[in-house]
């Protein structure tokens, strides 16, 4: 089925099991983004550590491709440098917008690659970025705190 | 009764596409927006192609063909909700229409009936669509006038238990939905109306969600003020209705101001033409009134009776078929008591988008989220649900196929 393009396993293994998904009380910044268009809601919270992401945490609710999708991200930023993320996060990006004519660098996107289906259906890929908007969001606040 | 809903569906060119691996198109979205029959097609198309000029401007034929098609047009949007043609005021949308009541009471000086101030209170309700709340959540802001609502209780049911220190001596409107787009419940009119009129509140309905599914008499519910929208009337985009009592469109100030909404001109001031010019200036949307037009015969030919008890049924039906299926919760009335066809649910834990989703491949078209009326939702309890709703178009083959969906998606996810 078409719809298999969409939900990978891997996509309702991290929607049922989601990774980090319990804010930690310590963290450089905090933000809380909504997708205006559905409701979903995040609270994602960032650490640094010279140069690095230390600990991603988050909390929120709404469909399995906005809560796999943020699960993915904490799981592949972690302990990456900011660059690093960068990169990941601009690939990522990158790869939402492809409408289905990318299937994405696996050695760099690991397990988010399995949301390159997201941009053949174009009302769901907010969805896919809820997580990463707020990411880059919050570690922009976290580096001003620090410098 | 000669109405069947599969003959009518086969008005409508679109519900003939495959959709998705080439399934049969199931459109369950009309309470977003209804779909095209030919004729509404065609009167649209013909205007462009044989009568198109600017109306009420030009010392043309077509200047003249123009405005008789868009004056018929309004004649028939006044007959369709028992109203005087000078009471029907063309606008681009409903929400259109809301904010130029909204907007047009903000103007309104000393002296004028419609004159706000702090002290002032503006009644709405906890299940408006954002059309007809952040208006008015505005226009408070800008007089200092206070904002005040009734509660949706748990059934989905207004709560007019505090009517009476709700809607005060301090109240000057009263803005509310006829029938939520969220819940479908249709909404206790009659005893509000009273309260309002008591107090010598006007009471603006937002008739968006009634209007295209079921008679409604302006006069016989003794409202002020009444939008609805063209698109959701198996109409044309761009058009929406605005109609107020004449003596109140005589007083409420205009709201957009320019080209023929004018009496006389100086390069000081201007002075108004009466309703509904007044409220229309620019070019109108000339071949979406004439659609309209065409949308409301149409509709009127099929009768709105039939077309509401059709809704009825299919609702009846649907809500049963509801009950048998585990995890589902309806949100809004499970009876059919002041009830519409517009029937949201959430699906156990499986997110609404992932439901519309999963529907959408089975080529089945029903909205998710929270449908513009994000309050409610939260006062529901519920971030967002998926919205089944029905027209005339629609048959129990639809229904069993959402039900089928429903289940499949249960699998699909769980």
């Amino acid at each position: 089925m078409q719809l298999d393009n969409l939900y990978q396993e891997v996509i309702l293994d991290h929607y049922k099991n989601p990774q980090h998904k319990k804010l930690n009380p310590v963290y450089d910044a905090q933000v809380h983004h909504i997708n205006p268009s559905c409701g979903d809601e995040i609270t994602l919270n960032v650490s640094l550590d010279a140069g690095m992401v230390k600990e991603v945490s988050w909390d929120g609710v709404g469909c399995s491709i906005s809560q796999a999708s943020a699960s993915i991200l904490t799981d592949l930023l972690i302990g990456k440098s900011l660059a690093q993320a960068q990169e990941i996060s601009d690939a990522f990006m990158q790869l939402m917008q492809s409408k289905g004519t990318e299937s994405g660098n696996a050695d760099l996107l690991e397990d988010a690659v399995a949301l390159a289906g997201v941009s053949q259906y174009p009302a769901r890929i907010k969805c896919a970025l809820l997580g990463w908007m707020a990411f880059k969001d919050a570690s922009v606040q976290a580096l001003a705190k620090n410098s | 009764m000669s109405f069947n809903a599969s003959v009518s569906a086969q008005d409508f060119p679109i519900l003939t596409r495959k959709i998705r691996d080439d399934k049969r198109l199931v459109y369950l979205d009309s309470g977003a927006t209804s779909q095209k029959p030919h004729v509404v097609i065609d009167a649209q198309s013909n205007f462009y192609r044989m009568q198109n000029a600017a109306a009420h401007r030009g010392a043309h034929q077509l200047a003249e063909e123009a405005t008789d098609a868009l004056e018929n047009a309004r004649q028939i949007v006044a007959n369709f909700l028992n109203a005087h043609h000078d009471e029907v005021v063309f606008t681009k949308s409903a929400t259109e229409s809301l904010n130029l009541v909204a907007y047009a009471m903000g103007n309104a000086e000393k002296g004028n009936r419609f004159h706000l101030t702090a002290g002032d209170g503006i009644v709405v309700t906890e299940m408006e669509h954002h059309a007809n709340l952040i208006p008015w959540q505005q226009l408070a802001a800008r007089t200092g006038a206070t904002l005040s609502w009734f509660e949706v209780t748990p059934e989905g049911r207004l709560d007019l238990s505090n009517i009476a220190q709700v809607i005060t001596d301090k109240t000057k409107v009263v803005a509310l939905t006829h029938q939520s787009n969220v819940l479908g419940t249709i909404i206790p009119l009659q005893e509000i109306v009273k309260r309002a009129h008591e107090v010598g509140a006007v009471v603006v309905l937002d008739a968006c969600q009634s209007v295209p599914h079921m008679p409604v008499d302006v006069k016989a519910l003794d409202i002020d003020f009444l939008a609805f929208s063209g698109h959701k009337t198996v109409g044309p985009t761009g058009i929406g209705i605005f109609w107020g009592r004449r003596e109140l469109l005589a007083e409420l100030p205009p709201f957009l101001t320019g080209g023929s909404m004018i009496e006389n001109v100086t390069m000081t001031g201007a002075t108004w033409a009466p309703a509904p010019k007044k409220f229309e200036p620019g070019v109108p949307s000339m071949a979406q009134a004439v659609g309209l037009g065409a949308a409301l015969t149409y509709l009127t030919d099929i009768g709105m009776n039939n077309i509401h008890e059709h809704e009825l049924s299919l609702t009846k039906y649907l809500l049963k078929e509801f009950e048998a299926i585990e995890g589902l919760t309806v949100i809004g009335p499970r009876d059919m008591n002041m009830r519409g066809g517009s029937v949201s649910f959430t699906v156990g834990d499986i997110h609404p988008h992932d439901v519309g989703q999963y529907l959408d491949s089975q080529g089945i078209a029903v909205r998710t989220g929270h449908h513009c009326a994000w309050p409610l939702a939260r006062k529901m309890g519920v971030p967002a649900s998926t919205r089944a709703s029905f027209y005339l178009y629609n048959t129990q083959d639809d229904l069993d196929a959402l039900v089928t969906g429903i289940r499949g998606a249960q699998k699909y996810f769980g």
